[in-house]
Order: structure tokens, then sequence, then C-alpha cells
């Protein structure tokens, strides 16, 4: 028993002394490579839009960030990924054994915001880094904001404000909810009903659905028979297409007219022009904007045979802007790199000249589509038009109203 | 007899011998996880091993001690062994209520209610505020035990788990052997005759349910501190699916076999390969159908009943 | 009325008629568990599985068959597999009952509980890896789709189709069980295996072909819900455990006790997921805060996000005041 303990104390020293040395060769990148997890959905209801897509995408901004230098930056680069099944217990336990045990430095995607908030305070705790693409939920940059994690490609905020605000101004002028009765539903639903009444429509009531769903029609009767001119809805992933299918099954659509307020260019793909078609929805991302994101994206189509939503796009993204820091500060320090993210601005297809503000939200612009109708669809992936671009700064939740603590901290 | 309690004793010394050097071979969070879980299994087995009631419901128990200690850990500052005290009580006391209900009706209707009351529990967690709901209640804190041991220490947060375990281990074993546990096992063998011995058998099963409920909370408490989070995974009933395959597989009514079983499965879970996740089901699957049909004693049973030959 | 209730009378009726939808799907789950558990004495935990396998069935015949035996043109269309399906699953069922469950009829019925657990994992599983999660859509036939403007609500066609079909195969096995030769045996053998086996019946002969039977209703039931719902290996796993409160409600002693908890349930669903109840709550407590405040607890209850919940509250009420269910005879 006596030298169990001895054996314990021991442990503890060592502990203790690996603790300190840590603490002392910030210099550097520690053991001369820089590791980073993709930890997304890979076999889910998400994995069309995250998934194997994100780990494709993290692999070319290290090709491109290995182009850029010439081989020339003084450590090794290595991916690793993981499924985390969309459940937060799965994600943390992954996480805090790659960062224990593997030493990454870098988590990359997360897509639903119940494995976000569960990895982003490991993170911290643990002097790492977590950039978030595929999560929603604006609690990743007000409540539960780390001053480790950058959340780089959309969230609940910008999309309401970017669909309510056109929907009201084009005459859908009252509103009705369907929302997933979960944390994220009402969050959407919440944020979406001040839009609309901040652009002079009106909010006539709500229905909330158990989450999953998967009849959804009385809940679609109620809707109807609140007479609104508009549905919202508020849920996402197969709930929101299960919704639109039964809404023209009941004859619903075309008479009122739906929102999906977090839809995704994969989700319009599968549910294609007939049945989406006029919709209205906000991504920060779409592969035919221009003809940087044409290029990448078709990089992108070659090896996955689907174009890339804003969650790819936004991953890479975030890795480069990552590496590029690593690469300017010569170390993996979490601090340090963190502080060189923050202060140089993003310089790529995706969020060009975009800067990452004190509570992690990552400003960009984001744009305003509507899903173009089976006649104007030249192509399986051509989709949208572009209606209208929200500039960075109307785009975004107003720094004014944070609830992150490194924010009121400071007023 | 006497060789037996020796054995046992025996067993005993070497789970503490284990316990105490494994993080010095394996990653500790993992052992962690196993212990959790062990301490749930052997919750679960003095239920169905030793009274004879097959709960399908134990995932509630476990979300019970978990939410509630991960919440008032991060909320109201409870040093992690009050925590895990409240997570403890928690759990009894839903499982009184539910044990109350459960024992109305008895077999496979008993099993049945428990399934349907924890699916209950499930929609409870996705509905009240303080758990997040889908989002899971994270970032719990693992705070100081006793207000001294800094349990953010990897090594001090292993030792402070294993002995809970072990704790809530000798508790289980200790009421097996008790006059209490006599009972029960009269119970399990011929209701009818504890009954005409003039012994209150609701009660005792009420009892034993509450007990099992404690002790599960016991371990959802625990986990929660070891991963700083609760999550609605722990509340499903594929959880109660689980408890039920460690326990089987080990060894109904054996006093180690729950926790060879949740060691198995664990291991099982956490040594797939990359892309092989998504076959777990099917193996666990594979490993119940066996179980049931041609290992109905367990590893465990098996072994014992090698040795006593 | 409209007053009182929040919703018109003719909405209500809408929120009756899905209601009597889903009531349909759990009468005929319930009912293949309760001649299931009638006689063999397993509550057959396979049975969301097998439901989920019949959906499958249908949609690999419709849209991979052909491509799996080269033959494009080989399509097996809705109603071939309304007939296939069952048929199907069915004899799997059978497989199952002949090698596995066969062997535990001497145990504690737990085992039996057990084991179909473990099938059920492992179907899942497998076919959550051959398919995905994400849910597969099954059109509707083309003879079915549309629907009908019944003034306060348009019905579709195929929801239509989907209560009349199951109620139909509902009243049929009914007719059988309880009017039939054939049915006479059933309900004798679920009294005394022994003394029907003493009178020539072969009864593990019997026993299998109500497994089997048991197992098709699932199919069907799977093969009706493709359309409605997406075709998901998980898509019977969360039905089931409704479906055991529903067996439990109902308590498992007789057929038309099965089916009418079945669809009762299902409107009692569909009033709750209308709001009504909450709504006349709220009317009635108006008055008093203080009655409301203290009401406010059972008024969660009956909100429509409490739909999912609803009957294990109503199962929690029977087992207090009936233990042995609605219909049920304590076995």
């Amino acid at each position: 028993m006596k030298k169990v303990i001895k054996q314990v104390a021991a442990i503890g020293a060592a502990g203790a002394l690996l603790a300190a040395g840590v603490a002392f060769s910030q210099a550097k990148v520690s053991d001369g490579i820089v590791k980073i997890g993709v930890l997304t959905d890979l076999s889910g209801l998400y994995s069309d839009l995250a998934g194997p897509g994100s780990v494709l995408a993290a692999q070319m901004a290290i090709d491109d960030f290995r182009a850029e230098t010439k081989g020339g930056a003084p450590f090794k680069i290595e991916i690793v990924s993981a499924d985390h099944l969309n459940k937060g217990d799965i994600a943390a336990n992954r996480a805090r054994e790659w960062f224990e045990r593997d030493n990454v430095d870098m988590i990359a995607d997360l897509v639903t915001t119940s494995t976000a908030l569960a990895v982003m305070p490991i993170a911290q705790k643990l002097g790492k880094i977590t950039i978030v693409s595929g999560a929603a939920s604006t609690l990743i940059t007000n409540e539960q904001c780390t001053e480790n994690n950058v959340h780089w490609t959309y969230d609940t905020y910008a999309l309401a404000n970017g669909t309510g605000r056109a929907v009201v101004k084009q005459g859908g002028d009252s509103w009705y909810f369907l929302t997933a009765d979960y944390a994220f539903g009402h969050s959407l639903e919440k944020d979406t009903g001040a839009v609309v009444q901040a652009s002079g429509g009106k909010v006539l009531g709500a229905v909330r659905h158990p989450f999953p769903g998967t009849d959804f029609s009385s809940f679609l009767l109620k809707a109807q028979a609140s007479g609104a001119k508009v549905i919202g809805l508020a849920n996402a992933g197969t709930d929101t297409t299960n919704s639109i299918r039964q809404a023209s099954e009941f004859g619903i659509t075309p008479k009122q007219q739906l929102a999906g307020l977090l839809m995704f260019v994969s989700d319009v793909h599968s549910l294609g022009p007939k049945v989406a078609g006029g919709m209205y929805l906000t991504e920060t991302f779409y592969w035919d904007l221009n003809e940087q994101t044409r290029a990448w994206s078709k990089r992108f189509f070659d090896k996955q045979k689907r174009m890339p939503t804003m969650v790819h796009a936004g991953v890479y993204s975030g890795v480069l802007h990552y590496l590029r820091s690593v690469a300017a500060t010569g170390t993996d320090d979490a601090k340090a790199v963190m502080g060189r993210m923050r202060a140089t601005p993003v310089n790529d297809f995706f969020a060009p000249g975009a800067r990452i503000r004190e509570d992690g939200r990552l400003i960009k612009d984001a744009y305003l589509f509507q899903v173009k109708t089976p006649a104007e669809s030249k192509g399986p992936w051509d989709l949208y038009h572009l209606r209208q671009t929200i500039p960075a700064d109307q785009a975004w939740q107003p720094l004014a109203d944070s609830r992150c603590a490194l924010v009121t901290k400071k007023k | 007899m006497n060789v037996r309690v020796n054995g046992t004793l025996l067993g005993i010394a070497l789970l503490l011998v284990v316990g105490l050097i494994a993080p010095l071979l394996v990653y500790p969070t993992f052992m962690m996880k196993v212990w959790c879980f062990a301490l749930f299994a052997c919750a679960f087995n003095l239920l169905l091993g030793y009274t004879g009631l097959l709960s399908f419901g134990h995932a509630a128990f476990l979300s019970v001690g978990g939410y509630l200690a991960g919440h008032a850990c991060k909320a109201w500052g409870f040093t992690p062994e009050l925590g895990i005290l409240l997570g403890t009580c928690a759990g009894g006391a839903v499982g009184y209520v539910f044990g109350w209900l459960a024992i109305r009706r008895s077999g496979i209707y008993f099993a049945m209610i428990t399934l349907a009351l924890s699916q209950m529990i499930y929609f409870v967690w996705l509905q009240a505020p303080f758990t997040g709901g889908e989002d899971g209640l994270q970032g719990v804190p693992r705070g100081r035990a006793f207000g001294l041991i800094d349990l953010d220490n990897i090594y001090a947060m292993y030792y402070f788990v294993f002995a809970v375990f072990m704790a809530g281990f000798l508790l289980i074993y200790r009421t097996i052997h008790s006059p209490f546990g006599q009972v029960l096992k009269s119970i399990r063998e011929n209701e009818p005759r504890a009954i005409s011995l003039g012994y209150d058998v609701d009660r005792f099963k009420v009892l034993a349910f509450t007990l099992s409920a404690a002790l599960s909370g016991t371990a959802g408490a625990t986990k929660t501190l070891v991963f700083q989070l609760a999550s609605l995974s722990d509340a499903h009933w594929h959880m109660s699916g689980e408890v039920v395959l460690m326990t089987l597989l080990g060894g109904l009514g054996t006093v180690f076999g729950p926790v060879v079983g949740a060691l198995l499965v664990i291991t099982l879970q956490n040594q797939l390969p990359q892309g092989v996740g998504a076959w777990v089901p099917v193996i666990m699957g594979s490993i119940f159908v066996v179980c049931v049909t041609a290992f109905r004693r367990g590893i465990v049973g098996e072994l014992q009943a090698l040795f006593r030959r | 009325m409209a007053e009182l209730l929040g919703i018109t009378p003719q909405a209500l009726f809408g929120q009756l008629l899905v209601g009597l939808i889903n009531g349909s799907f759990y009468a005929i789950l319930s009912l293949g568990l309760a001649i299931i558990f009638g006689l063999l004495n397993i509550i057959n935990f396979t049975h969301g599985a097998q439901y989920m396998m019949g959906a499958f069935i249908a949609w690999i015949g419709f849209y991979k068959l052909g491509e799996w035996v080269g033959n494009p043109d080989l399509v097996v269309n809705y109603w071939w597999s309304l007939l296939l399906a069952p048929l199907a699953v069915g004899a799997f069922g059978i497989l199952i009952e002949k090698t596995l469950l066969k062997r535990l009829y001497h145990l504690d019925h737990l085992y039996g509980l057990l084991l179909t657990f473990g099938i059920a994992l492992i179907c899942e599983g497998l076919f959550r890896t051959w398919f995905g999660i994400s849910g597969l859509r099954y059109d509707v036939p083309a003879q079915l789709t549309g629907g009908q403007n019944l003034g306060f609500m348009f019905m579709p066609n195929y929801r239509a189709w989907v209560v009349v079909a199951s109620l139909a195969v509902c009243f049929v096995t009914w007719f059988v069980i309880e009017r039939t030769k054939l049915g006479s045996y059933l309900r004798a053998g679920t009294e005394n295996p022994r003394l029907l086996q003493a009178f020539g019946i072969n009864v593990p002969l019997m026993i299998t072909l109500t497994y089997g039977y048991g197992v098709a209703l699932a199919a069907f039931a799977g093969v009706l819900a493709a359309p409605i719902f997406q075709v998901n290996p998980l898509m019977g796993s969360n039905l089931i455990i409704v479906v055991f409160a529903v067996v439990v409600i109902g308590g498992m002693g007789s057929i038309a006790g099965a089916i009418v908890t079945g669809v009762g349930l299902g409107l009692i669903e569909g009033v709750v997921k209308s709001g009504v109840i909450a709504t006349v709550i709220d009317k009635a407590t108006s008055g008093s805060p203080i009655v409301a405040q203290a009401i406010y607890p059972v008024k969660l209850l009956f909100q429509p996000e409490a739909s999912a919940v609803i009957i294990f509250v109503v199962m929690v009420i029977v087992l207090l005041v009936r233990p042995a269910g609605l219909f049920g005879r304590e076995k």
C-alpha cells in the first residue's frame, strides 16, 4: 500500500513537472508538429453539410498553406478526424483524449451546438483552440463564449436577421412559427420574431413540435388555421425538409409561404427546386458567387462530387487562417496564436478582409438568396439567385447587445 | 462456503490493486469512465441479479444524478462530494417513485413500465431550462474535493473516482450479504413463498429499487464530474439497454460480473477503429443474442461454475 | 364554442382526424404485440425494427432492386410491397422463432425480451451502416396523390387510405381470432397450450405462425408509413416505446382492447396537440390567479409540445387506478 502511495506521489510530481515544462516551452511549436483535429458528423444527419467534406476542406487548407510557404514552415502538420455523432458527451470525450493524450492543438468544425458547447470549455481549460464552423447557436459567442474560440461561419442571429427582414419586405408581414421544442428552436423563433416586428411585421403565434419530429401534420394544420401569410420553420435538418414536404402534401403551400430559417444548400439540393423553389434563405457562402468561390468549389467538387456548403468553406477558411497565424508567431501556444488570429484580417475567398470580434464572432458579409424555380435552374447545383448582400456590419448581432463575459466585463 | 468467501475477498483485493495501478498503464480518463459504468452496472445488478426485477429504465437515474450534480456544482457552487451526495439522493428519490409505481405489475410489464417512465424523464430533461436541452449541460467544474484536493489534476480525479466506485461497490457487497440481501434473494427465487413467510415483499422491492437507483445516481453524478458535462445520451433508453448488457455479459447475480462487463463494453466502444463506429450496435446486439441463448451465466458466472466443479 | 376552445370546431376536427391516423398505426402495432404476447408470452422488442424493415423493403423494391439485379425495369411498386414486405419480414420472423426464440420458452420470459432487444439492435445497426440515418424518401403512389377538401381541412388521399387500410386489417384479424374455428384454437392455446396439444393440435407450428403473423402486421404498418414519414433505420425505435405504453394501458388480454386503446390514444394525442385542453384550463382559471398558479404543472402536460409524453401520463394514471390495464387481466 505504501509503495502505491509513493507511486502516486511520483506520478503527481511528474505531472507537475510536465505542466511546468509546458509553461516554459511556449517559444516554439511543441514537438515540432501542429496537429489539427476535425471533429464532425461523419455518419449522421449532417454528414452532407459537414462530415467528410469538412475533413477534405481542412486538408485543402493544409495543402494550400504548404504551397504558400513552399514547405518553408518550420513544423509538420498533421490532421486527425473523428465522428462525434452529434452528441455532446462523445465530442467531449474525444476532444479530451485528443488534447490530453494525442497533443492535438486545434479542433475545427463541431457541427451541432451541443458538441461545440461541450468542447469549447475543455479547450479553454487545457489551453487549446476551437474554430466552430458547423454549429449555429448564438450561445457560442454570448453566454458560453470563451477566449480560445472563434465562431467562424454563421449563426442563428444572422440567418434570422437576413431572412426575416427580407420576407417582410416582400410583403410577408404576418408570421406564424413552427418551432422545434428545444433551446435552438426557441432562440431561432425569438430572434426571427424580433426581426419581423422590427421590420413592421406581425407575429401571430407559434406552435412547438417535439424534437426530433416525424409527423408535422397537426402542427401545420394549426399554422394553417392561424391565417398567417408566412410560416417560419424554426427547426433544422430533416425536421425542416419533412415540414416542407408535408406542407405541400396538405395543400398549405403555395397558399401560405414557408420561410426556412436554417437551411443549407445541401438541404435545398435534396428537396429540389420543385418543392423548394421561391423560398428565401440566408447563407454566408454559395459556390457560384464569384470567380474565386467557383474556382475553389470546383476543386472541392472534383474530389467530393458535391458542391461545398458554407460549413465546408468555413472550415477551410478557419484552418488556413490558423496555420498562417501559427507560422507568423512561430508557436502553437493558444494565447499567442489566438492573439495573432484576432489581430490580422482573414485573407481568402470565403471571408476577404474579415475580422474576429472580441466575443469570438467572425464578422463577414452574409447573403440573402432565393431558391430558383425548376424553369430557372440549369443544373442540379444551380439553385440560388443572389437577392441581397448583407454587409458585415449589419449582418451580425451588435456588440452592444452581447451577453459574452469577455465583452461585458470591459464595459 | 469458507472457500468462496475467501475467493471473494481475494477478488476485492485484486480489484483494489488493479484500480490503484491502472493509471500507470492506461489513459486515466478512460479508466474513470470504466469505474463510473462499473458502479452503474453493479447497482443495476443489485436489482436484476439479486432481486429478479428487470428495469429497462435505469438510464433515468443515471441522468437524474448527472444533471442535478452538474447543476449544483456549476450554478450553486457545490463541492464535488456534495454534488455526488445530491445526485445520489435525487436518484434514490426518483427511484422510490418509479419503484412504487412499477411494482404494481411484475415481469415483462414491470420492464415496460420502467421504460416508459424513464422516457418521461428524458422529456423532462429535454424541456427543463437548466439542462440546456439538446445542447447538454457543459462546463461543470470539477472543483476541490473536501475543499482540499484539486480535481483538475488528472490523477487526483482518478483516485477520487476510484474511491467513489469502491465505496459504492463495498456497500452493494455488504447489502447482498446482509439479512436484507437474503430476503431479496428469496423474493427472486420464490416470491409467493417469501410472502407466505410474512415478508412485506412490496416494501423490500421498493427499497431495493431505491437503493439501486440511488447508486446509479452516484455513478451519473461522478460521470458528470469526470467529463464536466451531462447530456441527453445518459437519459436515452439505449443507455438502459447498455447497462443490461454489461450486467448480462459479466454475469447476472455475481459480485464482480458487472465490473468485468462494464470494462469489456467500454473497451469495445472505445477501441473500435474509425469508420467501424456504426457497427457498435450490431456488435452489442450480437453479444446480447449470444449471452441470452448460450451464455446465460455470463463470464464471471461461467468461471465460478468452472472452479466449483 | 370557438371562444371557449381557442380554436374553431373545424380545426379541432382536423386535429382529431390527424390523431386518428397516428392512432391507426398504434392500433396495428399494439395488435401485433398483443397476439404474440398471448401465445408466446414474450414482448417482442424487435417489433419496431420489423416495422422499419417493412418500410425499407418497400423502398428497396421501388428504388434499388432493379439496380441490384441488373434489370433497371424491375420495380416492385407500392401495392406489391404491401403484400410482399409483410411476407418477407414474416418469414424472417419465423426464422428467428425457429432458431432462437424457441430455445427460451422454458426460461423466464425476461430472456425473450432481452433476446428480441438484441435482435432489434442488430437489425437497426445493419440498416444504419447500409443506408445511413438521414432518412430516405418514398413517394406516395400515383393513385393516392392529391387530396379532398373536406371543408374544415384538406385531407390528403394517402392519409385517408392509411386509416382505412389499417383499420380493415385490424378488423379482419379480430374477426379471425374471435369468430372463427382457427381463432378458437388460438384462444385455447393462449389459455392452456398443453391441453390443446393433447387434442391433437400442432401447437409449436401454431406458435411459429402466430409470431410470423404478428411480425407481418408490423411490416405492413411499415409499408403504410413509408410515404408519410421518411424511411429511416431508427423510425421504429422511438415508436415502439410509445406502443409499449399503449400495451400497458390496454392490457394485453384482449384483441379488441389493443385496437381500441391504440386508436383512442391517437385521438387523445390529437386533442393535446390542438392545445384545446390547455386553453380550457386557462379560461377556467382566468378568474383566480392562485388556482391558475396551482394548476400550472398540470397545464404543462397538455401543451401541444407535451404530446410526446401524454401517453406516458395516461399510463401512470391507468396504473394507479387499474393496474391490470383497461382491458387486461393479470397473467
